[in-house]
């Protein structure tokens, strides 16, 4: 295939992947939306199911409920929707005859896509198949992001030639797709230790874990994520800034806002162990961690034009 | 500050606080309020909320240019941020403030804690709990084996511990009692992590010091000595001396920029590369210095930030004289390398000249009365437009002028036949009569090099800082530090063992992971019988 072929197969593809991506996070909704009535999922649901806690213990019927079957073609779909991704990307590798991860639109694609994986390969270790809706829908967001800062496929200018490119913006990737996760259990994590709290566990919060449960899982995600921003933003990140631009931090907008997510991420690991900050509090530190990452990753390009870190167009 | 609850020093002595507060009393109570990890988390946030309008509105130290054309955008606000330092977010008073209390917070919480954990790794793991049953995990079997089989058996399982075996035998029972803690690593990670922090910082503030940058052009062919009159501009730390900058030249003998002559992205950037020879220390040899390749001299580093064109110029006054024959660098403008640029004159005769004018790499008309535009960055068709002016530069004012830029308070414009002003209108080769005399050659095109020199000095501190403090990381998130308990009872010819452990950083794995500490127990016991609890 001639290099223009794959760049044409490379945008089918993230675009085949976009749509099927939608797909499952529309599986994922009508999932929930079915779980709201519990009348028609069985013949038999007491009175008393309505509780909420008990009612997915009590669904082990013969037949399984459309809201599980739902998850599980949810689950299935998003596979399909990765893996197509991941031939966008690799085509688009191939068509710019380098690592894809050269500008806003790469960053976007690659960075879903590792998200994507992750995900899924943790669902096999941990039981996180309920973050699903999250996950899919957040990445229906950056491809979005990507689209809108898409440009064909090509060479690197030469301030980009460099081995620091590849660790520098994959460890920076798949610190994101970590932290995206755990904003994901830390939102969920809201909702649900507000409905714990009210007693108003209802059957669509029922099919989900305890809080303790998403707020651990939080935990452990940007535990993992934290020391690999560490290492991409505040490490990799100065060494190829001495290479390129002569000095290693020089409070350049993009700089200035990995600082703020590192801090404000450090402040979460020191919350979650803090009396009066752990729980609630530590959520919502977490959430505004996830936001100045993305605007890190986005709004820093859009808005300040002055930064050295608009590869973008 | 730590997630590590259970060893905060300062929680551990709130008890005997006076109810009076005297000077003494009232300063601890300050220091422990300064240290608490309340005060800490508070001054996180506010650090990172400090850091905003850093990255919002332009700062001096970044781009001093950009600053300027802010306050004339702005003539209100502008000032008004300028007194309260927004424009040196990260030097200002108030945000010094934040992060020399949150520095002051941080080794407050480091040096107990340091005391601690070193008393800590002198300690003994802790006598066990009566109540087995109230530990988070905990469970009982029964063996043949002797007490002294099963604790040797169970010492050798929790191989990494460290371990006490106590004969809490009374009369008429014989009973052992194993203590094990893990984890002593998960601390120190921590406290490592800590420390690299400031040890960083420090070394980051020692550095800027000592450091200097500057930057200079070199025209192909040219040569730079690192000395201060040859820069264009130049910046140091506080402490550095100018008589101390490195002795070293370079010779330019070749620049190259190259660019993509087809796609979608015509146009952009392919290459840059300087390449020639260097000299220090009486040796010679060669370079080659790209984006991202720097040249490495010692302590300097030599980083190609930019380039451009310079017309190599003849002019000839009224009366014949060669009065200038040399490079004039063009600073380019935008991508297509449209640049301008100023030729100054002192030794015409009679009068001084003046040039101001644009150059293009590749000049395309748009019509005839419209003036050309660049095309492309390559040198294609290279075209130089400048207007003329005569009269007194103003070079003996003893006031410094910067090359590219004329001062035209004392200068008369040539005009052409038709009213016009006049223009030099030049390929390479061309030359043109000048209105008042003389002629004006374009002689050749060369290009020009702009290095950043650049002295970071203690540059590895921060680096293996922050390793350093990674890897403290992983420890202080990653190893769970476990306390063990086996208790084991003989009851007539058979041994009662109790098993239990408690995680200071509660997991709810520890049930699991509880039950196949004692299933490899009782396998490693003489015998390795089967389930009889």
């Amino acid at each position: 295939m001639t290099l223009e072929q794959y760049a044409q197969l490379s945008n089918y593809a993230i675009a085949s992947a976009t749509v099927v991506v939608g797909i499952a996070f529309v599986a994922h909704l009508a999932e929930w939306g079915f779980a709201f009535r519990p009348e028609r999922r069985t013949a038999a649901v007491s009175t008393e199911a309505s509780e909420g806690a008990t009612l997915v213990a009590d669904r082990d019927d013969e037949t399984p409920d459309r809201s599980t079957v739902l998850a599980s073609v949810a689950t299935s779909v998003t596979w399909l929707g990765a893996v197509i991704l991941v031939v966008g990307i690799v085509t688009r590798g191939l068509a710019a005859q380098r690592v894809p991860w050269g500008n806003m639109y790469e960053f976007a694609a690659t960075g879903t896509a590792i998200a994507l994986v992750v995900f899924l390969v943790m669902t096999k270790v941990w039981d996180i198949e309920w973050l699903g809706v999250v996950v899919t829908g957040f990445s229906l967001v950056l491809l979005g992001i990507g689209f809108s800062v898409y440009v064909p496929a090509g060479p690197l200018v030469p301030a980009l030639h460099s081995y620091w490119l590849v660790i520098h913006v994959a460890a920076v990737m798949i610190a994101g797709s970590l932290f995206l996760i755990s904003a994901g259990a830390s939102a969920l994590y809201l909702v649900t230790e507000r409905a714990e709290r009210r007693g108003t566990v209802g059957p669509v919060l029922g099919r989900l874990p305890r809080s303790g449960a998403m707020d651990r899982l939080a935990f452990r995600f940007t535990a993992i994520g934290f020391p690999m921003w560490t290492f991409g933003a505040l490490i990799a990140g100065p060494i190829w800034a001495y290479y390129a631009w002569s000095r290693y931090w020089g409070w350049d907008p993009k700089e200035v806002w990995a600082l703020i997510t590192w801090v404000v991420y450090a402040v979460y690991l020191h919350a979650r162990v803090t009396a009066g900050w752990k729980g609630r509090r530590a959520a919502i530190i977490c959430l505004v961690g996830f936001m100045t990452f993305l605007f890190s990753f986005y709004g820093v390009n859009l808005i300040f034009g002055g930064s050295l870190h608009t590869y973008a167009k | 500050m730590s997630p590590d609850k259970a060893s905060q020093p300062e929680r551990a002595k709130t008890s005997h606080d006076a109810p009076a507060l005297n000077g003494r009393e009232m300063l601890r109570w300050t220091w422990r309020q300064l240290t608490s990890m309340r005060t800490a988390l508070f001054l996180l946030m506010l650090l990172a909320i400090a850091a905003v309008p850093g990255s919002i509105v332009p700062q001096r130290g970044v781009d001093a240019r950009a600053v300027e054309r802010y306050l004339a955008d702005h003539p209100d606000l502008g000032p008004w941020l300028d007194r309260l330092g927004f424009f040196s977010v990260f030097t200002s008073p108030w945000f010094s403030a934040i992060y020399l209390l949150l520095m002051v917070s941080l080794v407050g919480c480091i040096v107990p804690r340091t005391v601690v954990y070193a008393k800590a790794l002198r300690a003994r793991p802790p006598k066990a709990p009566r109540n087995f049953a109230r530990m988070p995990a905990s469970d009982e079997f029964e063996t043949d084996a002797t007490p002294d089989e099963v604790v040797a058996a169970a010492r050798q399982v929790l191989r990494r511990s460290r371990i006490d075996v106590v004969d809490t035998s009374t009369e008429g029972s014989e009973t052992r009692e194993l203590r094990a803690e893990t984890g002593y690593l998960r601390e120190l990670g921590n406290l490592v992590f800590h420390v690299s922090i400031v040890v960083v910082l420090v070394g980051v503030a020692v550095g800027a010091l000592f450091s200097y940058r500057g930057s200079a052009i070199v025209t192909q062919g040219d040569s730079f000595s690192n000395t201060l009159t040859q820069y264009d501009e130049f910046a140091s730390g506080a402490l550095f001396d100018a008589d101390e900058l490195p002795q070293f030249s370079l010779d330019l003998t070749r620049m190259i920029a190259r660019f993509q002559t087809e796609g979608t992205q015509r146009g952009a950037p392919k290459l840059f590369r300087a390449s020639g020879t260097y000299e220090r220390d009486g040796r010679t040899r060669p370079f080659e210095i790209e984006v991202n390749h720097p040249l490495q001299v010692g302590d300097t580093g030599v980083f190609l930030v930019g380039q451009g064109y310079a017309p190599v110029l003849k002019i000839t006054d009224a009366r014949g004289n060669v009065v200038f024959d040399d490079a004039v660098p063009f600073l380019p403008n935008d991508g297509t390398y449209t640049s301008t640029g100023v030729v100054k004159v002192p030794d015409a005769q009679p009068e001084q000249l003046g040039f101001q004018g644009f150059f293009l790499p590749t000049a395309v008309s748009t019509g005839d009365e419209e003036a050309s535009v660049s095309a492309f960055p390559g040198a294609a068709n290279p075209l130089i437009g400048m207007f003329v002016f005569h009269g007194d530069l103003g070079l003996d004012d003893g006031v410094p002028q910067s090359v590219f830029v004329l001062d035209k308070s004392r200068l008369t414009q040539y005009e052409g036949r038709n009213g016009k002003p006049f223009r030099v209108s030049l390929s390479p080769g061309q030359e043109q009569a000048l209105p008042g005399g003389g002629t004006i050659e374009f002689v050749d095109l060369k290009l020009f090099a702009r290095f950043q020199i650049a002295s970071t000095p203690l540059l590895r501190v921060p680096l293996v800082g922050t390793s350093i403090g990674v890897l403290g990381l992983l420890l202080s998130l990653f190893v769970r530090p476990r306390r063990t308990w086996v208790r084991t009872r003989r009851v007539g010819s058979r041994t009662v063992v109790e098993v239990a452990a408690l995680d200071r950083v509660p997991r709810d794995d520890l049930p699991d992971e509880l039950q196949e500490l004692v299933d490899r127990i009782r396998r490693a016991l003489p015998g390795h019988e089967e389930k009889t609890s």
